[in-house]
């Protein structure tokens, strides 16, 4: 690949600019800022995390130096906390809502104490759920993302014999493959994937779920979708998104032409010598999946990372203190651009901008790498002919309350029903559907931790 | 700059900052580099047969990240002779004339033994004596310390036999393991001590290593209960120095001791009756030169407060402070959420809810929700207030309008 065929800088820069954002506490820090935290009654955070995570009393346990029973609480609330504890926009939602903040106007640290307690338990190898006692039904889950990994725990925890089916070769779909790497390391991700083998789910990995007349990928084991109805009392789907957007302009298949999540992908590997950076790369879009692909091609070593975006900055999607990163960086961005045509002679070498400022200029940027970072598409046809749901206007499944879809025994949770949201969220609608299959099977509504 | 220096019972200090007797006057050296930092005076460390420690001697408690707020040990008296610390007490008295030396004794209870250490001890040209009656460990096991103030008819006799030979101020140091202060401190008044220093340490076991079970501090694997300390002591210091000062008999300066670490301690110690204040855990904890801010502070207060001198403000709360009975049964406070301040914890809630008289409820208000009093339910206890983290966002407000008070022992008398 002509011009991004390496990165630029040496294993050991690379390796320091992939340091943890948020790394881990040491005990005293750990000590030091849990004591700091209020104890609040009904508190602020715990009503601003989607999960409804006990945070006050999770802390209270680090306080206390009860770790396990800190885990504990994290867990029963979020299966996938420890990577929630380093992924999530903590400062506009349980950070952001500290009490500590309006007072001082520094928060407690929740997510890095989150980091801490969760740490705990998987450097000792310590269980903090339970698998319940079984009920002799089952559920097959599509997709080991955040929202299946999440309804899997709870499913496990009241009793179901629990198959998740996974496309990819590993576990934890964004959380394993789409997280900026200095965020959080592929390592975490999978110990969390542990977390919920260990309650006994079964996760078939390279399984693709595929229309009866279809045909899978050779590599891949392909089961037809009404099969699984037949192997389990309820499927819930959580296959999250689909492929990134097509810009649909010219030059779309040029090389150095890359699509963010694949970039982000390939750098999960920490194969940094595999990895190709161009010098002066282009990132389209500004959502947070940009950002991260921004960052990280600067990390890797691009000369010049410039992020282009066809509205203002005021409507970029990325949450503020993303963007700051990006700044820190030294992204570049250029606003109110759509990318018009990519040119290039077999590879990339130039993008060209219509200004969409009402002048209607032409802007020509020099680059050998463009990043496509335009939002991720529905699984629109997956929906509907693969598994026979009906979706809305915008290609999400349709569910009532209990996350039930059009189609009895079909439920589903996770983005492919929120349309796209972090992974906390994922994880909360993974816990509405585990509640809703379980009151539509044992026809019990059960109070899961953080349910409302 | 108000004037800071005292003249306690006939001692005279640059001001009321004086170092109690424990480990931070062990040595000459560190009693002047004491008086270098800026501390008026000092107690040394209680002289005596030379003890034996043990190690090791001390422990502590934490509050929250607050480190050692309450200190214990079970160090002894000096191990040093009596003569090592005769020279440097003089060699450190020469050398710092202006500066308070008091020195601590402690003897086996003998008339004979009790007179030669006093005469020895002014010949040395020390500035006072304090009578250590109040060593709560090891000590007292040996019919010494707290043992002796803890027996009045023992305090009155030792002071007695001091007070026959002694020359220059004496100082009878009270035991707080009492459960009344008071007979001990008129037995040292009416053995005619010329002042009273209190309190000594405090019983105390500080805790158990959950994980070997050796309770604190770990001697071996064993333990012993240890005398008490610190910010934790303070107010219980506080209550026994006002106790005496508002006492009719006892007439005699009182020199402070327990948990003070500021200038604002010191001068809450000084408004309720203590003449000079003595200071050992701070200074364990930060060293000599906390003295600095509390000089400073205390000279800003005085300022700001238009006192003349240290000694105006001595004994100022001594009048309010007194018997239940005597409180105003009228006299009707209630607590008020400014939820401009307000940062919804809800502490004050769960608090009043749980450990008081469940007079919160929660308004919802500008799309947030807030703590708001019943006022009906509310009895004024200050629970909330006390745990609000935000400053003024809970105040206490009167509702009575002051002009019908009534005292318990009025209904009582007027029955």
């Amino acid at each position: 690949m002509s011009g991004t065929d390496r990165n630029h800088l040496d294993t050991a820069t690379i390796e320091e600019n992939f340091a943890e954002i948020n790394p881990a506490m040491t005990f005293a820090e750990a000590a030091a800022e849990a004591h700091r935290c209020l104890y609040c009654y009904d508190a602020p955070c715990m009503q601003a995390c989607p999960t409804h995570i006990d945070v006050p009393s999770f802390i209270r346990k680090i306080a206390t130096e009860n770790l396990k029973g800190s885990a504990r609480v994290i867990f029963e609330a979020n299966p996938i906390g420890a990577t929630c504890a380093r992924v999530c926009p903590v400062e506009v939602l349980c950070e952001g809502a500290c009490v500590e903040k309006t007072l001082l106007q520094r928060p407690i640290e929740i997510g890095r104490l989150q980091r801490h307690a969760t740490d705990h338990v998987f450097k000792n190898n310590i269980s903090v759920l339970k698998r319940g006692e079984p009920n002799g039904m089952s559920v097959g889950i599509i997709g080991s993302g955040p929202a299946g990994l999440s309804g899997a725990a709870y499913l496990a925890q009241l009793g179901y014999d629990v198959t998740i089916y996974e496309r990819k070769e590993m576990a934890g779909g964004l959380n394993t493959y789409a997280m900026a790497e200095y965020k959080i390391r592929q390592q975490t991700s999978l110990e969390e994937v542990g977390l919920v083998e260990a309650l006994g789910v079964n996760i078939r990995v390279n399984t693709e779920i595929i229309r009866p007349d279809a045909e899978s990928d050779e590599a891949k084991e392909g089961i037809v979708f009404d099969r699984l109805l037949q192997d389990h009392n309820t499927v819930l789907i959580a296959v999250g998104l689909g492929q990134t957007n097509r810009l649909n302009i010219p030059g779309e298949s040029l090389k150095g032409v890359n699509d963010a999540l694949a970039f982000i992908e390939q750098i999960k590997t920490r194969e940094w010598d595999s990895i190709s950076v161009g010098k002066n790369v282009v990132v389209i879009g500004a959502g947070n999946t940009a950002i991260d692909a921004a960052t990280q091609a600067k990390r890797l070593g691009a000369e010049k990372v410039t992020l282009i975006y066809r509205r203002t900055e005021k409507d970029a999607p990325a949450y503020d203190y993303e963007m700051e990163i990006a700044r820190l960086d030294g992204v570049e961005f250029v606003w109110q651009a759509a990318p018009a045509e990519i040119i290039g002679n077999g590879s990339v070498s130039l993008l060209r901008c219509v200004k969409t400022d009402g002048s209607g200029e032409s802007l020509d940027i020099a680059c050998d790498q463009v990043i496509k970072a335009i939002g991720q598409s529905r699984m629109t046809e997956f929906f509907t002919e693969t598994c026979g749901v009906n979706t809305d206007e915008h290609g999400r499944v349709i569910v009532d309350e209990m996350m039930m879809t059009t189609r009895p025994e079909v439920f589903a949770a996770g983005d492919c029903v929120s349309g796209g949201a972090d992974a906390v969220d994922a994880a909360q609608l993974g816990k509405k559907a585990a509640a809703g299959i379980h009151n539509h099977l044992a026809g019990v509504y059960v109070d899961l931790p953080g349910l409302y | 700059m108000a004037d800071l220096s005292i003249n306690f019972a006939g001692i005279r200090s640059p001001n009321p900052f004086w170092l109690a007797s424990a480990p931070p006057t062990n040595l000459g050296s560190m009693v002047e580099r004491a008086f270098d930092a800026g501390w008026g005076g000092a107690v040394w460390k209680t002289i005596g047969a030379p003890a034996v420690n043990v190690s090791s001697r001390l422990a502590s408690i934490d509050s929250g990240a607050l480190r050692m707020a309450g200190l214990n040990n079970i160090e002894l008296i000096s191990d040093r002779s009596v003569e090592v610390n005769l020279k440097e007490i003089y060699a450190c008295k020469k050398k710092y004339p202006d500066n308070a030396v008091i020195v601590s004794l402690m003897v086996e209870s003998n008339r004979e033994a009790w007179h030669d250490i006093v005469k020895r001890t002014q010949d040395s040209g020390a500035d006072g004596l304090e009578l250590n009656f109040g060593c709560p460990h090891g000590m007292s096991e040996r019919g010494m310390g707290s043992a002796m103030g803890q027996v009045p008819e023992y305090t009155r006799m030792v002071t007695e036999w001091v007070m026959e030979a002694a020359e220059i101020p004496v100082i009878v140091k009270l035991t707080p393991n009492v459960t009344d202060i008071i007979p001990p401190a008129l037995a040292a008044f009416r053995g005619g001590t010329n002042a009273i220093s209190l309190i000594n340490t405090i019983n105390s076991l500080m805790g158990v290593d959950i994980d070997t079970f050796i309770p604190h501090p770990n001697v071996n694997g064993k333990a012993a209960h240890g005398g008490y300390c610190g910010p934790a002591v303070k107010p219980i210091a506080l209550n026994m120095v006002a106790e005496i000062a508002r006492n009719e008999t006892i007439n005699v300066p009182i020199s402070g001791i327990g948990g003070i670490a500021t200038w604002r301690d010191a001068v809450e110690f000084m408004l309720l009756g203590a003449g000079s204040v003595q200071v050992c855990t701070a200074v364990m904890h930060y060293g000599y030169r906390i003295v600095e801010d509390m000089i400073d502070g205390l000279n800003n207060y005085l300022d700001e407060k238009g006192f003349a001198s240290v000694n105006d403000i001595i004994g100022l709360s001594v009048p309010r402070v007194v018997d239940w009975s005597d409180l105003d049964l009228n006299y009707k406070v209630v607590a008020n959420v400014d939820e401009e301040k307000c940062v919804q914890c809800n502490l004050c809630y769960v608090a009043c809810e749980d450990g008081a008289h469940q007079s919160f409820e929660f308004v919802e208000s500008n799309g947030k929700r807030y703590p708001r009093v019943i006022e009906e339910e509310c009895v004024g206890c200050n629970l909330c207030s006390l745990i609000c983290p935000s400053p003024g966002a809970i105040t206490m407000q009167r509702r009575d309008d002051g002009t019908n008070s009534r005292t318990w022992r009025e209904l009582e008398e007027n029955k």
